[in-house]
């Protein structure tokens, strides 16, 4: 067991790596416009082109870029912060956005170090720091979510494959017809108008996020309609595929053995269909998660919460090439992350893996 | 061997009377066991032969209460140790399942549970019946595990399924079955999965333990040579009917019933090389519509008028034992007679 999960670990390290360059690839070189034409202003003439591709790092070949990246990326950029902006300093103007280039940045700028993931091109502040502020609100949306549809999916797809054929199991099945159909911005609003217009819990209820060490039944409460909402469409799915993946096993000849050694049915099917059903739900589970660190964009939107999502989306629309680098980057983190850790779980649940 | 049946030890350990199960579907109703009575003794092995979908499973399930009894029809009795098993309770059941009467399978690699160690789960077995501790109960797993032949049991149990063998999962599932010494011990196919030369030692262990705990053994299959290697009373089941029931050698060397002759005559001899091999023409009938009268006429060579629409009493017809067939005892003394002339003279 130990010597599979070293193995996964290094497979794990290697993933990462190789993401990162794709990374680079994909937002530095395979985008056919120049960043620095959207940042010079209405209008642009081609010395301040030149200057804010300067400024921005985009004068250097692609392999320079890529190690500078990788360097940051590992070793931090707090050496690099007098190259560009101070955080604080505004900008309203074309020219004093040039002015500020020459000017540098007072040493010990918030927002430098490790991992360095550049400034923003689009707000001008550190990556990294814009990063660690909106991770904690987007996992404690997914780590809520994820609670509740393992909970409720695996209850729900339990009980329908067990009452298979009656009213309980079309009922079960009706809910994850609804649940997979749908969708996320109309359920939330739907949520949102029914409990803070309709219904007199505006106050407790409510949009944006409130961080959890300052007020954890503020962080609890704006955040159970984003769950729930979240959750019910993979809880739709974990209750199908739970259902299905049940009757499967309950088909199976060692099942046969587990009753003819005359053991109750309720241990049948707890400790001998459901574990054998609840593997592949591990697995989707690690990815279904991982996936959301970057992917409940419409969630955040609908509820306010600024979270990796919503940051993606925006330096996407604004080309704001280290932002979304740095999106990938703790995207392809977490999913590494979580596969490893479904790797070792399925591991531990199925041994068979363990020995091939 | 057939002295054993001759004078059978004791009071039948299982009775079966009449059993009837059926299994309502859209399309008809299939009968899967239509009117079967057997009786098994201590110390006897009973063989069930027949082609697949012929009931031999879906009776001894039936009898272990491990079918959906929502999803079907049941009648008839099924006496173990002077209770009807048809009418007791699930938990009552449970009781006895594995306890009493034990069963084991056909496919072992399927059987065992891949996620769990051997020994957790015969371990697991052992603790369901007897109120006994982890160190005792593995204990009693060591044990059985060596009696059946598997090497360094000791360290054996704590493999899983995966890291055995097919004859050694037969092994630990014999094993299983045998851990609360049952009085009857039901082997459905056990060999149909296995090497042939495995599959002798797997007969030969379940004859080994017949003798030594003293059980009775139900033998179903599909193979007239495994029932010919182990068994003291055979009955020969069709359409969830039995054809033919009695002892081995009187069943072998004297077979009363027409499907009898066709399953004897294709099996092949390896004594006997350029014997003609004979299949049974046709196939197997649906159980939704089982034809009238024998279900066995269409197929049958020797069928007379009573045979399409009268069905024939299971009886005694002066063969020697009882057989569900219209023809004369005489008849059929003679049929089977040119039947074997026939087919011995083109080894000739």
């Amino acid at each position: 067991m130990g010597r599979y999960v070293i193995r996964r670990l290094l497979w794990t390290v290697l993933v990462v790596l190789v993401v990162t360059l794709l990374t680079f690839v994909v937002f530095y070189v395979m985008p056919p416009g120049n960043p620095s034409v959207r940042f010079a202003g209405k209008q642009p003439t081609p010395e301040l082109i030149a200057q804010v591709e300067k400024q921005l790092g985009l004068d250097r070949s692609l392999p320079e870029q890529y190690a500078h990246f990788l360097r940051r990326l590992f070793l931090g950029d707090g050496t690099e912060c007098p190259l560009v902006y101070r955080p604080l300093c505004s900008i309203e103007s074309v020219e004093n956005f040039v002015v500020l280039d020459t000017g540098g940045c007072a040493t010990g700028v918030s927002g430098c170090g490790w991992p360095g993931l550049g400034m923003s091109f689009d707000s001008r502040t550190a990556v990294r720091q814009e990063l660690i502020e909106r991770t904690p609100r987007t996992l404690s949306l997914i780590f809520g979510a994820a609670v509740i549809w393992l909970v409720v999916g695996v209850s729900i797809g339990v009980i329908s494959a067990l009452k298979r054929r009656t009213i309980w199991d079309r009922l079960a099945m009706g809910f994850a017809l609804f649940g997979i159909s749908a969708p996320v911005f109309w359920l939330g609003l739907v949520a949102l108008w029914i409990f803070t217009v309709k219904l007199p819990f505006s106050d407790s209820l409510g949009t944006g996020y409130v961080e959890f060490g300052n007020d954890p039944v503020g962080w609890f409460t704006h955040l159970i309609l984003p769950w729930t909402v979240l959750a019910l469409l993979y809880a739709a799915f974990y209750a199908r595929m739970t259902r299905g993946n049940l009757i499967d096993t309950m088909g199976e000849d060692y099942i046969r053995t587990a009753r003819a050694k005359g053991l109750p049915e309720r241990r049948v099917i707890f400790k001998h269909g459901l574990r054998a059903s609840l593997t592949p739900i591990v697995t989707m589970f690690g990815l279904d998660v991982a996936l959301l660190v970057g992917g409940a964009v419409i969630t955040e939107t609908v509820f306010n919460i600024q979270g990796l999502g919503n940051y993606a989306v925006q330096s996407a629309v604004s080309a704001d090439l280290p932002a979304m680098t740095g999106v990938v980057v703790i995207v392809a983190f977490a999913v590494a992350f979580m596969n490893l850790v479904v790797d070792i779980v399925y591991a531990y649940l199925d041994p068979r893996v363990r020995y091939s | 061997m057939s002295q054993v049946h001759a004078s059978p030890r004791g009071e039948p350990l299982l009775e079966v009377r009449d059993l009837r199960v059926h299994f309502p579907t859209p399309d008809g109703v299939v009968k899967a066991v239509d009117g079967l009575s057997f009786s098994v003794r201590r110390g006897e092995t009973f063989g069930i032969v027949g082609e697949s979908g012929s009931g031999k499973s879906v009776t001894c399930l039936t009898a272990l209460g491990l079918i959906n009894r929502k999803s079907a029809l049941v009648e008839g009795e099924v006496f173990f140790k002077g209770r009807d098993l048809l009418k007791l309770s699930n938990e009552e059941l449970q009781k006895i399942r594995g306890k009493e009467l034990a069963m084991i399978f056909q496919d072992p690699f399927a059987c065992l549970h891949p996620m769990y160690r051997v020994g957790d789960q015969l371990v697991e077995a052992v603790q369901i019946h007897d109120d006994m501790s982890r160190k005792a109960a593995r204990e009693r797993v060591v044990e059985l595990l060596a009696a059946v032949g598997i090497p360094r049991p000791r360290e054996r149990v704590r493999d899983y399924p995966h890291q055995y063998s097919g004859g050694m999962r037969q092994r630990a599932m014999i094993a299983m079955a045998l851990l609360h010494n049952p009085d009857i011990l039901i082997a459905d196919e056990p060999t149909t999965a296995l090497d042939v030369t495995v599959q002798a030692q797997i007969l030969e262990l379940i004859e080994r333990i017949k003798e030594e705990f003293q059980i009775g053994v139900i033998l179903i299959t599909h193979d007239l040579a495994v029932i010919a290697d182990v068994a003291q009373t055979v009955m020969v089941m069709y359409a969830g009917r039995s054809m033919e029931l009695g002892a081995r050698d009187a069943v072998f060397d004297k077979p009363l019933h027409p499907y009898t002759w066709g399953l004897l005559e294709s099996i092949p001899r390896v004594a006997s090389k350029g014997e003609l091999l004979v299949p049974i023409e046709g196939a197997p009938p649906s159980l939704i519509n089982v034809p009238p009268g024998c279900p066995f006429h269409p197929r049958c060579p020797h069928r007379f008028s009573p045979c399409d629409d009268q069905r024939p009493d299971f009886k005694d017809r002066g063969g020697g034992h009882p057989e569900a067939c219209h023809l004369s005892a005489e008849d059929k003394r003679r049929l089977w007679s040119e039947r074997e002339a026939r087919r011995t003279k083109v080894a000739v």
